[in-house]
């Protein structure tokens, strides 16, 4: 019921946000797209903690700011790879461990990686992650584990 | 809508436009496909926020802005998942990485064939 709630208040919020157009008729029919939309979840069974995930929604913003300094300083580090003559580079092929239980964690962890340049997840298994790196330096950084210790804060 | 502002887009739409170049060169010159992924990693973040930065800017209104924050918002949700998709695609049929000279492989974890 909570996350029913959670999904038609931000429906309601994007919808809104979108429109422009506040007549009767048509937040009339804004209600009722968003109350349909929820039925039809909740009927398909897809709304729980992990379509809808309240408990992180206040921890996260926390973790995107730091995010976004490491998406910064991985562009800069490939800018200049870039533009250095010789391309200046040394891919590493290795296997990081995936220490988070919940998937919504591990899908952030692995789209973390993705999200700054110079990491790439390959494959995902079990308990760990398939990873390319540019560089052996961004290879010992995800080793040394800071991004997984972030993420694994989030779910508790 | 002040000149301050406008100068302030001009600068985030320069260094967006610097940064998907930067993307373009690394895609020609980078020697294999997961290299390629990395250099188009620069386009898809900070170049892409870079330019709606500066679009968002522009506009006065707050309508146009909440869209171009959605749009921000989606490429940042997609495209880590579709160089997910492409990088576990070429692994999946067999494309090893190489190293900068284009010719030596490297070396991987021992569990793979």
């Amino acid at each position: 019921m909570r996350y029913s709630l959670a999904m038609a208040g931000f429906l309601a919020i994007f919808w809104l946000a979108n429109s422009g157009h506040y007549s009767g008729l048509l937040l009339g029919l804004g209600a009722l797209s968003v109350l349909v939309v929820s039925w039809i979840s909740h009927r398909m069974d897809v709304v729980d903690h992990e379509s809808i995930p309240l408990h992180l929604l206040f921890k996260l913003p926390r973790y995107l700011l730091w995010l976004v300094g490491q998406i910064f300083l991985s562009n800069l580090d490939l800018v200049r790879r870039v533009w250095r003559p010789g391309t200046p580079i040394d891919p590493v092929v290795a296997r990081v461990p995936l220490p988070q239980d919940s998937d919504v964690c591990r899908v952030v962890y692995a789209n973390s990686i993705n999200l700054t340049p110079g990491t790439l997840t390959i494959d995902m298994e079990q308990d760990s992650l398939l990873i390319h790196t540019l560089s052996r330096e961004g290879m010992d950084a995800l080793q040394e584990g800071e991004m997984a210790r972030r993420v694994t804060a989030l779910e508790q | 809508m002040s000149t301050l502002w406008l100068w302030a887009s001009d600068a985030c739409l320069l260094i967006g436009s610097f940064l998907l170049l930067t993307g373009a060169l690394g895609f020609l010159r980078f020697p294999d496909f997961y290299a390629r992924i990395h250099a188009c990693g620069v386009t898809e973040t900070l170049a892409t926020g870079f330019v709606l930065l500066g679009l968002l800017l522009r506009s006065d209104d707050a309508m146009p802005q909440v869209k171009l924050v959605l749009i921000l918002l989606f490429v940042l949700f997609s495209s880590p998942t579709a160089s997910h998709a492409l990088a576990k695609a070429a692994w999946n049929a067999g494309v090893r990485p190489r190293d900068n000279s284009g010719k030596r492989r490297v070396s991987l974890p021992h569990t793979d064939p």
